[in-house]
């Protein structure tokens, strides 16, 4: 009997009608899909094997087969760069997640006050470029850094030891949020069972505490390691004569066009970064069963010797943080750091070429900020539309491409940015190819952004998806609501959260990143964190600081809209459902690779 | 749900339609010229002050690079070549783009005035040199007194053990400064004698800077206490407070001419030419005179602080040499320091 009504209405409509309009429909969603395909073969699989190409001719384009490698492993002063990364990486992930996990922890696991405080000071180094906190740190402990004078005693900043001081700082946030989110979420009766059975609280943190949180802390190392590795505006300005893979790929690009070494090099970075991947997606599937739906969130208990000391152990961390944005600021605030502190603002008028805009009147913006801004903007906007609709199409729209885009759609995530940047030139500066009218413009700055952040906005928007029933998309069509109103009256709407959520991060990452873009910027078309490097290269540092604190500014700006839209949005659109307070923790981390 | 959704297709078409006029750029019929140069940021701010006001209807599109990096970026795109002026970059860089026909001869308006020195030797010349730069030390006072550091007088003091771990010095392979004075020792102590005198160096260095200004600007922050570098950013970091002392170093300065080129790009640029020839005005030798102990037109006055009769202070430069021997010195030099 129930099915009498809906045969009727599927009698009212002319069969060729319905015929027709899922044709259109089914057209239509291939034309989407294939489209996909195309952005991630053009601008993901090509260039990606360009590289792999090149690293096999000598610079004249003739076929030398793994010259090139051998040549990089036997130069001891070159093939020092790989030892040296691996080193550097493995303390600053070590010290990164150890200062990390205990911080972590005590925002999560204690009812100490501040806690939202720690938490938002801990946060500040994902608004900065990772050149910040080297510069900072050579105005507090180099040669003549505060510390320095002060004290007399030089702790010998230039090197390896300030490579992972400026890096544990980079990656500090990155390694507290997973760590947050791992021990967020833990289960109340493992606890009780623990304490009924008599455990000590050592011993409950050993056999539950850490068991429970191992993946998180799996994760947190892999996610530390690769930026770590793949980051080159740290160890650029305090490496000194210790020379790291990143700088190593800079050095034979930039500085001897040397783009045959380069491309060597960036096929050896991606090893590693590629193991860390690989191991991290393994991990993490299995972390989440780990959590079961019976699970009890745990309350933290009122504990004041363990708070007094975390909280102690806190103010250190918040406070060193927030000393290197301070000096940061204070530098590029005095006429000339540390002979003449007069306060002047002087140092912001940048006088890097490429210089001002006007924006209208008498009203001028620093034109590499401002196309930064502007490249931030499109890459959120159109790397949220790709991610999401991309997302939608493998998620909901089942074909046989569905497997392949998904796979194709998590590389990037594994592609460190100046590979990426390589990549392109061989791409797009060819000439008489059609991708050539991209180089030199500001499209192919954000195209190399959205792709270099592709990833995690994509598995964002897929585990947003995913929550949502397949019920809302069978409904529609049996009523015969094409899918791409559904897409738009339903599933946006839903999914408005994770939206937010993901041009957000676009924008902040696309903010900061030098990596990439650093080999992709032509006159005209400079970035501002590019123009941080080259600014500190030609020794300016007190403008560099001077930018660096208005990148800061401008993401912390951003960020204030994004906390005032979603507020809005979670009481309206939401107000049925019981959302996560923040979808970018839920997002995990900022800038892999 | 229909509120928001219509919302969002007006902010998308708003921020679409701001990226389509972004994108197109502006609207105004201006001939656009791009420029790779090796100036100093600071000078070219203030030569465009003079090109805006003289040349309104060019739109300048400008590369800054130091001398190697923008060298090479501009040999790397010579199949897809995108500079049409190269302004500014050392005449040893020159020579290299000239033997790889990367320029156009060309003769800019008021060549005759231009010293023989200054010029590409054939007619119409492929590169028009602007100015002399040439090596300095600059010695942070406060930091020398409080490592016990004397004050340095010749490159041979360099090699004191007294200074290891307190010099910079620019890579070669980026920077121009760093190169005409690696070519100067090599040509003054001839190859030998001139490695092994930077073997002695290279255990004093503390950092390879990428660019020519850095070491001085580094000396002048306190961070380092020498550093090889040349005479204009001495003069400048001096004047700007910091407690440095410029030192030319008395074997005699290694030196290098900034010159400007138009490029080979295959169509023809009316505004490219009509750059160069106000890069050689007196306009523009006027804005140069305020940095340079010498530019290319004679009769302009020496800026405060520089040496009145650069030829006495400065130990001879065979360009062809420095220039043949450029990929070589270089390879040699990144084998025995580049680390």
């Amino acid at each position: 009997m129930a099915i009498l009504p809906a045969d009727a209405s599927a009698a009212a409509i002319p069969d060729s009608t319905v015929r027709h309009r899922l044709d259109g429909q089914t057209v239509l969603r291939y034309v989407l899909i294939g489209l996909l395909g195309l952005f991630l073969y053009f601008f993901v699989l090509y260039p990606m094997s360009q590289v792999l190409w090149r690293s096999l001719l000598d610079n004249d384009g003739g076929f030398i087969g793994a010259a090139n490698y051998v040549r990089y492993f036997s130069t001891p002063a070159i093939a020092a760069s790989i030892t040296n990364s691996l080193y550097v990486s493995v303390v600053a992930m070590i010290i990164t997640v150890g200062l990390a996990f205990v911080y972590a922890y005590a925002l999560t696991r204690t009812l100490m006050p501040w806690r939202g405080v720690f938490r938002v000071i801990a946060m500040l180094p994902i608004f900065a470029p990772s050149m910040v906190q080297a510069i900072a740190f050579v105005f507090l402990f180099g040669n003549n850094g505060i510390w320095t004078r002060t004290t007399g005693i030089n702790i010998g900043v230039y090197g390896a030891k300030g490579i992972v001081m400026a890096e544990v700082f980079y990656c500090f946030p990155h390694a507290m949020l997973i760590l947050i989110a791992a021990l967020s979420a833990s289960d109340a009766r493992l606890y009780e069972a623990a304490a009924a059975l008599g455990a000590s609280r050592l011993k409950t943190f050993f056999t539950v505490t850490l068991p429970g949180v191992k993946y998180g802390l799996m994760s947190a190392c892999f996610v530390v390691f690769t930026l770590v590795i793949t980051d080159f505006g740290a160890p650029k300005i305090i490496g000194g004569k210790f020379s790291v893979m990143a700088t190593e790929i800079y050095n034979q690009v930039i500085g001897q066009q040397n783009f045959t070494m380069g491309a060597t090099v960036s096929v050896v970075l991606l090893i590693p970064a590629l193991v860390a991947f690989v191991v991290d997606r393994l991990v993490q599937r299995r972390q989440y069963a780990l959590v079961s739906s019976s699970a009890k969130p745990l309350e933290p208990r009122k504990n004041p010797l363990v708070e007094g000391g975390l909280f102690a152990y806190c103010v250190i961390i918040a406070a060193s943080i927030t000393s290197i944005y301070l000096v940061t600021l204070v530098v590029s605030l005095v006429a000339r750091w540390p002979y003449n502190l007069t306060l002047t603002l002087k140092h912001y008028s940048f006088d890097a070429v490429g210089v001002w805009t006007r924006l209208f009147g008498t009203v001028y913006v620093y034109t590499p900020l401002l196309n930064s801004i502007y490249v931030s903007l499109l890459t959120a906007v159109v790397g949220t539309a790709i991610a999401f609709i991309g997302a939608y199409l493998v998620e909901k729209c089942r074909t046989v491409a569905s497997t392949p885009l998904y796979m194709i759609s998590l590389l990037p995530l594994s592609i460190p940015g100046m590979v990426l940047g390589l990549a392109y030139i061989f791409t797009f500066n060819v000439s008489g190819s059609i991708l050539n009218r991209l180089y030199g413009t500001l499209a192919i700055l954000i195209i190399s952004n959205l792709v270099h952040y592709f990833t995690v906005p994509f598995l964002t928007a897929t585990t947003s998806l995913k929550q949502m029933d397949a019920e809302f998309e069978n409904v529609a069509a049996s009523m015969g609501v094409p899918f791409y109103k559904t897409f738009w009256r339903v599933t946006v709407p839903i999914a408005l959260p994770s939206i937010i959520a993901i041009s957000m991060y676009f924008f902040l990452n696309a903010m900061v990143t030098l990596s990439a873009v650093v080999f992709l910027v032509a006159p005209g078309t400079e970035l501002a964190a590019v123009a941080v490097l080259l600014m500190d290269d030609a020794g300016d540092t007190e403008q560099a600081a001077a930018l660096s604190v208005l990148i800061v500014a401008v993401g912390l700006a951003v960020r204030f809209v994004y906390w005032l839209a979603m507020r809005r949005v979670t009481r309206r659109a939401q107000a049925w459902t019981q959302t996560a307070p923040d979808q970018l923790t839920v997002m995990g981390t900022g800038s892999l690779a | 749900m229909r509120r928001p959704s219509r919302r969002l297709v007006v902010l998308a078409l708003a921020l679409a339609m701001l990226s389509g006029a972004a994108l197109a750029g502006p609207a105004a019929a201006k001939d656009t010229v791009v420029i790779y140069t090796a100036l100093e940021n600071e000078q070219i701010t203030d030569y465009k002050q003079g090109y805006e006001k003289s040349l309104p209807n060019i739109d300048v599109k400008m590369l800054r690079f130091s001398t190697g990096d923008i060298s090479a970026r501009f040999m790397a795109e010579k199949d897809n070549m995108q500079a049409d002026v190269i302004w500014g970059v050392a005449a040893t860089n020159m020579l290299i783009f000239k033997n790889a026909g990367l320029l156009e001869p060309y003769a800019p308006k008021g060549l005759e005035r231009i010293q023989p020195l200054f010029r590409d030797k054939t007619t119409p010349p492929s590169w028009v040199g602007i100015d002399i730069y040439m090596s300095a030390f600059c010695v942070n006072t406060e930091v020398g007194k409080k490592n016990n550091l004397p004050m340095p007088t010749s490159w041979a003091d360099l090699t004191k053990p007294v200074y290891k771990g307190h010099l910079v010095m620019p890579n070669p392979n980026s920077s121009g400064t760093g190169y005409l004075s690696v070519v100067s020792i090599l040509q003054r102590m001839g190859e030998s004698e001139g490695w092994k005198y930077l073997d002695a160096l290279d255990k004093n260095i503390a950092e390879y800077t990428k660019s020519g200004s850095k070491p001085c600007k580094d000396a002048a922050a306190g961070e380092r206490a020498i550093g090889v570098s040349f005479e204009y950013v001495a003069q400048a970091m001096k004047k700007k407070g910091s407690p440095v002392e410029m030192v030319i170093p008395k074997e005699g300065a290694g030196y290098e001419l900034e010159a400007n080129g138009l490029t080979r790009k295959g169509k023809n640029n009316p505004a490219a030419k009509q750059f160069l020839d106000w890069a050689i005005s007196n306009e523009a030798m006027g804005f140069y005179a305020k940095y340079w102990a010498a530019v290319a037109v004679a009769g302009f006055p020496v800026p405060e602080g520089l040496p009145k009769d650069i030829s006495k202070v400065v130990y001879p430069n065979d360009f062809d040499w420095s220039g043949k021997n450029y990929n070589r010195i270089l390879a040699e030099w990144t084998k025995r320091y580049a680390k």
